[in-house]
């Protein structure tokens, strides 16, 4: 262990630093490969004050969550009376939350994370990048937590999955690539413009309503489907149900195509952003 | 030895607008300058500070150069001091060379592992206890976890915390809070240590203890340091270059001692009198009136040679009779330390009690005892028995003291660094014991 600690240090001993204006990407990449372990330790920060400072801790990602649950299943499917392609409609709303809390989360923990850390961004180097990164992994306990929930719920109610989980991955990384990008956008965004700390929960309590999270987004008239793809969010919550409530709410491949193409883009261009802005961070933070 | 940092014509322009910021940095504003503008912004955030694009908008904006064209080398194991006043560039040089903000010209080479030390403390989490921010912060500084590990016992060593290494940090004294925060930073194994003021807080023995364990540092293991600091004092123990800031430039590179005088004369112009009016400086019994420094022709001056004897004088009144009223002087040096005090204890004097009056009490500094540098004068006016201390002012004047080689003094005709605090011309035996002189 301590001679591999020594080869490292070697390593970098030979290694000579080039500090100049606009240094190339490739530094950058590899700069954020020798930062991993601070990425791992700012996750392990985040979650350990994030436990400590709340009185009932881990119990708050419990009910938050449950309690969403029963009021979109009263007001949509019992009171709207909505279909839900055959779910039981507690399902239904419980598959969307999950992608949905977790993308809410990400985007206002990570849209906030640079000027939360600027005391760091003004004193230390590292990747900048690492920190609305690291964020949107916190996001990531919560949602294991909830996925313990659903199949709680599902077992309630009697309702296995089948084969199509084991895609379930491939959509969490679907929500990924959307969240990270738009969370690159903000971080960078609002350590200029501080009018983002209101934009962001006010977009997301849109988002909450104009995703298909309380209802199915079959409800969607059929000429409309397309252009209603153009939110990231309809891909991924129709893939979670998809997954999860054994294929019962059909996949419509364009949508998922524009949603993706539009996620890759939102993330290529959130990274360009944020590398931009990024040289100037310490400046006007 | 080696070149480690080698920085070439560095440059860093910040534009300034004269506008409120906080209106600057508001999207309302940005959206009604133009939805043009807006995107023009977006595109290139560089221009988000640098609003001279947007010239319709905020004419008001003026280029300030922080730092400009300054080069440097530094070589293998060099303790390097960073000295200047306020505003000259020595953080903007700091955050250049840790990384922190980006240079506008110019190009920085470093070979080795960096640390910089900019804060004590930088990334600790009030909520975490000490073990964890050991954990994170040294993260934070650059170690690698199995390193932390490693070296865990003697950080909480180094700090003196034991018992409260699983106290959260926010319940912990400012002090132990320093100590933990330095210890952490004192155990990194970097080859080039960069570090800001940082020892300005912490009590002045744990400060002590973390000079020498930089100088420990630097010594044992070849390992460079770069320090900015304010306290002259701390610059001379631990550095053995300077470099001298001045607008962003360049002023001195060179021996610390050179650099430290220069920095001490730019700053302390000489003051050789200081004349009170109403707010005369005392109590109900004794008045400071005025103060000033003289050769022995009594003409007030601020440069001595060291050759010269300088005469300290300081008129002050008595307003109730019947008291023993002694004055004194405090003589300082420009490291802070203090070089001697000395009261008129004449003995047809100092047991007298003075009448109603005004005064003035004259002191003789003989010649050849200054060393060359900068000298601060305090005054006091105060009662042996029961002590008691009527007036005092601190650092009222300040003197340059010289030293040409032409003159004779304790020098002779060295011209190079001449050590020590005062410069006393003693006399000298001489025998010769062997050969015998054949006579």
């Amino acid at each position: 262990m301590k001679q591999k600690a020594n080869m490292a240090r070697e390593e970098t001993a030979q290694q000579e630093l080039l500090i100049e204006p606009n240094r190339p990407v490739l530094h950058y990449w590899r700069d954020v490969w020798r930062y991993r372990e601070l990425f791992w330790f700012l996750v392990w920060r985040d979650i350990l004050v994030r436990y400590k400072q709340t009185v009932i801790g881990v119990a708050w990602s419990v009910i938050r969550p449950l309690v969403t649950m029963i009021v979109f299943t009263v007001i949509f499917g019992v009171l709207a009376k909505l279909p839900s392609d055959g779910v039981p409609y507690p399902l239904l709303v419980f598959a969307a939350m999950l992608p949905w809390n977790f993308c809410a989360n990400a985007l206002s923990e990570s849209s906030g994370s640079l000027i939360g850390n600027s005391n760091l961004l003004t004193k230390v180097y590292f990747p900048r990048i690492i920190i609305p990164v690291s964020s949107i992994i916190v996001s990531l306990i919560d949602f294991a937590i909830s996925l313990l929930i659903i199949a709680g719920v599902m077992l309630w109610y009697g309702y296995l999955p089948d084969w199509r989980i084991i895609t379930l991955p491939l959509f969490l990384l679907l929500a990924f690539i959307p969240v990270a990008g738009a969370g690159l956008w903000f971080a960078a965004l609002n350590v200029k413009y501080r009018d983002f700390r209101y934009i962001v929960p006010f977009l997301l309590q849109l988002g909450l309503y104009v995703s298909p999270v309380g209802f199915a987004s079959s409800i969607v008239p059929e000429k409309w489907r397309l252009l209603y793809s153009l939110n990231p969010m309809v891909a991924v919550i129709d893939g979670f149900r998809w997954a999860l409530l054994n294929g019962s709410v059909k996949l419509y491949w364009p949508g998922m195509a524009i949603s993706t193409a539009l996620s890759v883009v939102l993330l290529s261009t959130g990274l360009w952003f944020f590398r931009k802005a990024e040289r100037i961070l310490a400046d006007v933070i | 030895m080696s070149t480690v940092i080698t920085v070439e014509n560095i440059g860093k322009k910040y534009t300034i607008s004269h506008q409120n910021r906080e209106e600057c940095s508001s999207l309302r504003e940005a959206i009604t300058s133009s939805v043009v503008s807006l995107s023009k912004k977006l595109v290139n955030p560089f221009r988000i500070i640098l609003p001279s694009v947007s010239n319709r908008l905020l004419p008001e904006t003026e280029d300030f150069w922080a730092l400009k064209d300054v080069s440097f080398e530094v070589k293998q194991g060099e303790r390097v001091g960073i000295i200047g006043r306020n505003g000259a560039g020595k953080s903007t040089l700091l955050k250049i060379l840790s990384r922190i903000t980006e240079p506008t010209t110019g190009s920085i080479r470093i070979k080795g592992r960096v640390a910089s030390l900019l804060e004590v403390g930088t990334g600790f989490h009030p909520e975490l206890t000490g073990r964890e921010n050991i954990f994170l912060n040294g993260a934070i500084l650059g170690m690698h976890r199995e390193e932390i590990r490693r070296k865990f016992d003697e950080i909480v060593d180094f700090a003196e915390i034991e018992k409260f290494l699983d106290t959260p940090v926010k319940r912990y004294s400012s002090g132990m809070y320093v100590r933990l925060a330095f210890a952490v930073a004192a155990h990194l194994e970097p080859e080039i240590l960069i570090v800001d003021e940082v020892l300005a807080v912490g009590d002045a023995q744990f400060q002590k203890k973390c000079l020498g364990k930089m100088e420990d540092v630097s010594a044992n293991d070849g390992r460079t340091v770069l320090f900015v600091s304010h306290s002259m004092e701390s610059v001379f123990k631990l550095c053995n270059k300077a470099i001298l800031l001045q607008n962003g430039t360049r002023a001195f590179y060179g021996a610390t001692e050179s650099a430290v005088t220069n920095y001490l004369q730019q700053d302390h112009g000489g003051l050789s009198k200081k004349k009170w009016g109403a707010e005369q400086p005392g109590n109900n019994l004794v008045r400071l009136r005025e103060l000033y420094c003289h050769d022995s022709n009594y003409n007030i001056r601020d440069v001595f040679e060291v050759s010269e004897s300088i005469g300290i004088s300081m008129e002050y009144e008595v307003l109730e009779s019947g008291h023993v009223l002694i004055p004194a002087f405090k003589i300082i040096d420009g490291f802070d330390t203090n070089i001697f005090d000395v009261h008129d204890v004449t003995p047809s004097r100092k047991r007298n009690i003075k009448e109603k009056g005004i005064y003035i009490s004259t002191v003789w500094i003989p010649n050849n005892l200054m060393a060359e540098g900068i000298i601060n004068i305090s005054a006091a006016i105060v009662t042996h028995k029961p002590f008691h201390v009527h007036v005092f002012e601190k650092n009222v004047l300040s003197l340059h003291i010289n030293e040409s080689i032409s003159a004779d003094s304790a020098r002779g005709d060295f011209s190079g660094h001449f050590p020590g605090i005062i410069r006393p011309l003693l006399s000298w035996d001489l025998k010769k014991i062997t050969p015998e002189s054949g006579d």
